[in-house]
């Protein structure tokens, strides 16, 4: 069995108990029946107790971190970089990875935000200064385990940078001198993007500093476009 | 193994006859539809347990049921009384934005409503004595989390067909007063 599909289906068990992320190895199983991977759902997907009703007060990060339940942490980050090269053996091009990876982001992050919504219970923001914050402080967090800072606000107030000194993704990770220009964290940004994109907010998302090539702390520079709110879908009636 | 559709399937188990609000289901249950749709308008779930009278055909039915959800809620907040910002009229709301209602009655049944800033829209139709269910709305939004957004193989915006997650509000209906 080709080894593509032999991770995915390791990943698969691994993941089909309760992690955040991931939900896309989907896009390596083109090889697996769908039957497969029904089976393969199915047996991992043990009757959840009924989940916990969450209070109707909005949950800082910390009470949210640890009300949820985790995952080990190596495992995530070992599972992540299994990933990351399985990519670059399959597409050989750096900026296909990156790429790649910023889609699988985005696939996530557009189920995150409503595991995020219903277990974090924050309330619409107001403005970006607040979606900014609340990402970091809450959502970072509660999926992450790390917060992030919010900085360099811009002018307008539509731009703004998140650093994180600290990630999870990147442990035990160096990168070598054929990989210069793999932006390794890249699913990050898709995810971020995925999310916002879903709460009605078109963004852009650029890497500024990367520790993997360097420098001190991970810097991600967000960027609102615009904001998109929701129209009648239904055209006249027929 | 097969994925029964979730719509328009009518409970079809006869439990023996319980009083209303012991939970046992069946007769006494209080719930009597519950609609699912996204941002688009998409009805990702129709599920009935006790509806006598049926008046349009489904996709009617759905494109009422939205539409009205839509006008009321933009409604809602252009007459409320106490927020400064309003925006236009005319220009449609962000989901979450501005006042949000949750139910209404009349003397038959109650619809009480929930939205999220995702877009997603739950509608409960109970009985009218019930009482606030945005607690119960805020339950069944985790149960779609759990068995639906984590689903690797379900695909955002198209209709729900997911057996746990039927079986599961099923049970969690049957238990509301």
């Amino acid at each position: 069995m080709p080894t593509r599909v032999l991770l995915a289906r390791v990943i698969i068990e691994l993941f089909t108990s309760r992690v955040r992320v991931t939900h896309e190895l989907r896009a390596f199983c083109s090889p697996l029946s769908i039957g497969e991977e029904t089976r393969l759902f199915l047996s991992f997907r043990s009757p959840i107790a009924s989940p916990a009703m969450p209070p109707l007060v909005p949950k800082s990060g910390d009470a949210v971190f640890a009300s949820v339940e985790r995952v080990n942490a190596e495992l995530f980050t070992l599972t992540y970089g299994a990933i990351v090269r399985q990519l670059l053996t399959d597409l050989e091009e750096v900026e296909e990875v990156n790429k790649q990876l910023d889609q699988m982001g985005y696939n996530i992050g557009v189920r995150l935000i409503d595991e995020f919504l219903a277990k974090s219970n924050v309330s619409r923001c107001v403005d970006f200064r607040e979606t900014a914050d609340v990402i970091a402080k809450v959502g970072f967090k509660m999926f992450l385990g790390v917060a992030a800072t919010v900085t360099n606000w811009d002018a307008e107030g539509t731009t703004c940078s998140l650093v994180l000194e600290d990630n999870p993704l990147v442990d035990f990770v160096e990168l070598p001198d054929t990989c210069q220009g793999l932006r390794y964290c890249n699913i990050l940004s898709g995810v971020i993007r995925g999310a916002l994109e879903m709460v009605s907010m078109k963004t852009e998302i650029t890497w500024i500093r990367d520790m993997l090539n360097g420098d001190d702390a991970y810097e991600l520079r967000v960027k609102l476009l615009k904001q998109v709110p929701e129209e009648y879908p239904y055209k006249d009636d027929d | 193994m097969q994925f029964f559709s979730g719509s328009t399937s009518t409970e079809s188990s006869l439990l023996p006859a319980a009083p209303p609000g012991t939970g046992a289901g069946g007769p006494g249950n209080n719930a009597h539809m519950l609609y699912i749709f996204n941002r688009a308008g998409v009805c990702l779930l129709y599920r009935e347990w006790n509806r006598p009278l049926r008046t349009l055909d489904p996709q009617q039915d759905h494109k009422l049921m939205f539409g009205l959800l839509f006008s009321l809620r933009s409604f809602t907040a252009k007459i409320d009384p106490t927020t400064a910002e309003k925006g236009n009229l005319g220009v449609p709301l962000l989901p979450g934005q501005g006042c949000s209602f949750y139910s209404f009655k009349t003397n038959t049944y109650q619809l009480n409503f929930m939205e999220t800033p995702s877009g997603i829209k739950l509608i409960l139709i109970t009985h009218s004595r019930t009482g606030d269910q945005r607690e119960a709305l805020k339950y069944i939004y985790n149960l779609y989390v759990e068995y639906v957004v984590k689903n690797p193989l379900y695909v955002p915006s198209t209709p729900i067909q997911c057996d746990l997650f039927t079986k599961n509000l099923d049970q969690y209906v049957r238990t509301l007063i």
